[in-house]
């Protein structure tokens, strides 16, 4: 079982993407470190864009995300509404 | 009363980089644009020979009949560095954006008049491959021209290509039906009004020499098609059902104006360097125009009916007089 | 990208219409004509159709989405010029690692930019070709970002002054630059795997997350700004860099071995490169992140181990080099700085003896080998420096025929022995480092037999200015050659101690505090 990453700029905006990822995905594991969070989840990590929305307080893309994001791992899929990250085995 | 805002002061040692100082003085800061372009691509003890092309080096001036004693001598008057650049279209694109949702919100696609939209449909939507064609072009000038001052802007001319491309999709999207993008791809690959066009661009798709294809798709196929289709026909279909058509291309007619000041100035500095490069431009120039001029008639003949010829000879007139200026002989 | 039009089509259909639908089949000339360079390496394609889009980014996105990124960065890039930011680094070393990357990394960039202008035009497939555009575009981003930010240095400090010119002659650079023009003189499919896979997938967080996490923890706010701001590229090129190796190994089994052979060059040449990075987190950062070995273990071995786990399913090796890459991840740094430090008069950026503190953090991160192997070395070096014998080799070392690196690299089972390699071809001798790079070049010599090796040149006697005489009296070939590298001969190289840095920063820092 490997684990899947994301990492994302420490500010106001990510911070509210982040707790959308904790909320969604119990078994985040998170590591701060200066100017940067990274988020390692086992095997599979997904953002639902209804969650972010919710702690963001405003209607929010998920492309956005791109703004703020640092480094990924695993492969990536997207939709209107959830971005995951995974390993397939 | 003043209030005198104060860092801490310490003496540069210098402005700017030496291959900077060594074009604009060493008294002097640079700008961004000049720091992000000038001599920054390799020109010399390349390693190995591109197996894809051995008879040249990885960058070779000799990819081109053009000469020039300083290839960054064509700078782009626009000054756009990746920065500026993607500023820029931002701001186009928050109009443009602005523009998709007010015809939406007021539901101005449905209300423009058949006729019109069916018009608007048949010369606007093939075009989006048209365009896909220039973003090929520009890629190709960008990987194998000389020098960062135009090969730099090639890149930013293809995304642009794509992003009108897209524009010009959406378009089909809000306007049309769920099948009018298909229709538009069959008259595209088989319809009579555009098989010379096709043929036009697939030509420049084989050109080796980058030059040569900046004449052909940035020079000669954008300064007639542009004017005929975002300013004539244009006018057309805003008499015919009001301005939803033009608000969903506003962003080309902008567009145009603003590359028409860089693509003058290469044309520009390029031709005044020597009488070889102005014979060899002049050539280049006129050959693709008179081709141009037959590829785009159809199309004009069929949205602009009986006015078709009249604005043809403007369109080309105005051409010409704009490559007169530029030193071009046609 | 409005709603309602969102609406109509899902993000999948609604991308291939504005990518993909675009494209069409020509029949005017032969699309073998149109696209002459993605068939001769042997890579079969049946249907490009298959290919998944990383990233589904339409234009308009990408301007809105960047422009918002390039505002925010050039605001601290601004903010930090108009105070001085250079004078809260920790300490004026750190600017050497900033040398080092404008002259070594930096036009890499470019260099990628084009590249990937190349492959944006040449893959048959509209999907990847967007996405490669899209990377050529972030790629002339990146380079003019690091010039910017790195440019307020440059008039305060030496070292950066010509880069451009630096990276196509200087004896260390050509391990990074013959890097990039081998990848971008070998074919489409492979420079793919060689750039959007090998170095920005599997190798690029070792290249990126320290150096920048360095910049972070040593007060350069400038570089960490452009790095994170960078990296969110960077996560976009790393999922075209993994669809290209699925759709290429999900298109045909006979790939395989060709992307397997690719994937085993690649991650070899990227090792070879990234060592002076390794080099710069142990030796150059006041206040270190981790230790090159540390980076590597998280890195490559775990990180790129989940990789290769998910690749294995389609035939996939971890390449064969990783090995010796974990035996060499206890030793190279320190081989490296060693050559660094004793050629130090023809290095673009000081060098020195790390002071005890920092000897004791080398301990204790590489307990099997730097007490017994390295730590003497450098002490007597600093000894002799006290004595007034600071120690420089006035001739240049021999090169490794493929990566460029200076033979300093030892056997993976001896490190006090050099490791040597050679093949013959066409009656010469070719020299190498190590197993890996002479396979690269057995299988290949037609093409590494050209490579211009700085070193060679230089004892060739093209390594001088129009100028130089070397039949007058007193004539210094390395000043001379100096000149040929643009160097301010005094002040870009040497040790760091009693340089003009050093000076200039301890002098404006107490400028900036006292009254």
């Amino acid at each position: 079982m490997s684990n899947v990453f994301i990492a994302f700029q420490t500010n106001e905006e990510s911070r509210c993407i982040i707790d959308a990822i904790i909320q969604d995905n119990p078994n985040a594991t998170i590591n701060e470190q200066p100017a940067m969070i990274k988020i390692d989840v086992p095997d599979s990590l997904t953002i639902k864009r209804s969650t972010v929305e919710e702690k963001m307080g405003r209607a929010f893309d998920l492309q956005e995300l791109q703004i703020h994001l640092i480094t990924i791992s695993g492969h990536l899929d997207e939709s209107d509404e959830e971005f995951t990250l995974s390993w397939k085995q | 009363m003043q209030i005198d805002l104060r860092t801490v002061s310490i003496k540069p040692l210098r402005y700017t980089f030496d291959h900077i100082a060594k074009r604009i003085g060493a008294d002097k800061p640079a700008s961004r644009y000049l720091e992000g372009t000038m001599d920054i691509q390799a020109v010399t003890n390349f390693h190995y020979r591109p197996l894809w092309d051995p008879k040249h080096t990885i960058f070779d001036t000799s990819r081109t009949a053009i000469k020039m004693k300083d290839w960054y001598a064509l700078k782009d008057p626009r000054q756009f560095y990746y920065g500026t650049y993607t500023m820029a279209r931002a701001r186009m694109q928050e109009a443009a954006d602005s523009n998709f949702d007010f015809v939406e919100d007021r539901g101005l696609a449905d209300k423009f008049p058949a006729a019109a939209a069916k018009l608007a449909l048949e010369v606007l939507l093939p075009l989006r491959h048209l365009e896909w064609g220039g973003n090929m072009n520009n890629m190709y000038i960008c990987a194998y021209g000389y020098g960062t001052a135009i090969t730099q802007p090639c890149n930013y001319q293809a995304m642009d290509h794509l992003g009108m491309a897209q524009y010009i999709t959406r378009l089909g999207l809000v306007l049309g039906k769920d099948d009018s993008l298909q229709i538009a791809k069959s008259a595209w690959l088989d319809g009579a009004m555009w098989q010379e066009l096709r043929h036009y661009i697939e030509d420049t798709f084989v050109m080796k020499d980058w030059f040569e294809l900046f004449v052909a798709n940035n020079l000669v196929l954008d300064g007639l098609l542009y004017p005929l289709v975002y300013q004539h026909i244009d006018k057309v279909l805003d008499d015919l059902g009001g301005p939803a058509v033009s608000l969903m291309t506003q962003f080309q007619s902008e567009w145009f104006v603003e590359s028409v000041k860089w693509v003058d100035a290469c044309i520009k500095v390029s031709v005044a360097e020597s009488d070889e490069n102005k014979a060899q431009l002049s050539a280049w120039a006129k050959a693709w125009r008179d081709r141009a001029i037959k590829t785009l008639l159809p199309l004009a003949k069929h949205a602009l009916g009986t006015d078709a010829e009249s604005i043809m000879e403007s369109v080309v007139g105005e051409f010409n007089s704009r490559a007169a200026k530029l030193g071009l002989v046609l | 990208m409005d709603m309602r039009v969102k609406k109509k089509l899902g993000i999948k259909e609604r991308y291939t219409v504005m990518t993909r639908d675009l494209g069409w089949e020509t029949t005017f000339q032969p699309m073998d004509d149109v696209f002459p360079y993605d068939k001769f390496e042997g890579i079969k394609i049946h249907d490009w159709d298959k290919w998944e889009d990383p990233f589904r980014l339409t234009m308009d996105a990408y301007w809105k989405y960047q422009a918002e990124k390039e505002r925010k960065l050039y605001a601290i890039i601004d903010a930090f010029n108009q105070n001085n930011g250079h004078l809260g680094v920790t300490d004026a070393r750190y600017i050497n690692t900033l040398k080092l990357f404008l002259t070594g990394v930096s036009p890499l960039e470019y260099m990628a930019h084009r590249g990937f202008a190349h492959t944006g035009r040449q893959m048959r497939g509209v999907g990847p070709r967007v996405a490669c555009q899209m990377q050529s575009l972030d790629e002339i981003r990146h380079i003019q970002t690091q010039i910017h930010s790195i440019s307020n240095y440059n008039k305060y400090y030496n070292g950066f002054h010509d880069f451009t010119h630096m990276h196509s002659r200087l004896w260390y650079l050509s391990v990074p630059r013959s890097f990039f023009d081998d990848a971008i003189t070998a074919g489409p499919f492979e420079y793919m795997v060689a750039i959007g896979f090998a170095f920005e997938y599997v190798l690029t967080n070792l290249l990126f997350v320290p150096f920048v996490s360095g910049a972070a923890y040593n007060g350069d706010m400038a570089a960490t700004t452009f790095g994170f701001s960078a990296q969110s590229d960077e996560a976009r090129h790393m999922t075209l860099g993994l669809e290209c190796i699925k759709f290429m190994l999900e298109q045909d089994p006979d790939n395989l071995p060709i992307v397997q052979r690719w994937i085993d060059k690649w991650t070899w040449r990227g090792i070879r490169v990234l060592m002076l990075v390794g080099t710069m987190m142990d030796y150059m950062l006041p206040k270190r992140v981790m230790s090159w070995k540390e980076a590597w273990e998280i890195y490559f071995e775990q990180n790129g181990g989940a990789l290769f786990n998910d690749l294995a399913r389609y035939g996939i090796k971890v390449p064969k080099c990783a090995e010796q890459a974990g035996i060499d991840k206890e030793h190279i740094t320190h081989q490296t700085w060693a050559a660094l430090y004793q050629y130090g008069a023809a290095t673009d950026f000081h060098t020195w003896i790390p002071n005890p503190e920092e000897l004791d953090w080398l301990s204790a991160k590489y307990p099997n080998t730097f007490d017994k192997y390295y730590r003497p070395r450098l002490e007597h070096w600093a000894e002799e420096a006290k004595k007034g014998n600071r120690f420089y080799t006035k001739t240049l070392p021999q090169l490794c025929q493929v990566c460029q690196v200076p033979m300093f690299f030892t056997e993976p089972d001896d490190p006090t022995k050099i490791s040597y390699r050679e093949s013959d071809f066409k009656e010469e001798k070719y020299h190498f480092c190590s197993d890996p790079c002479k396979e690269i070049f057995d299988h290949e010599p037609e093409k590494y037999v050209q490579a211009w090796l700085p070193t060679h040149q230089v004892f060739q006697g093209n390594c001088f200015t129009e100028e130089a005489d070397p039949a007058a009296p007193g004539f210094d070939p390395l000043a001379e050659l100096l000149k040929y590298y643009h160097f301010n001969n005094g002040r870009d190289n040497m040790d760091f101690e009693g340089s003009e840095d050093q000076k200039n920063f301890a002098a404006w820092r107490n400028e900036s505090v006292k009254n």
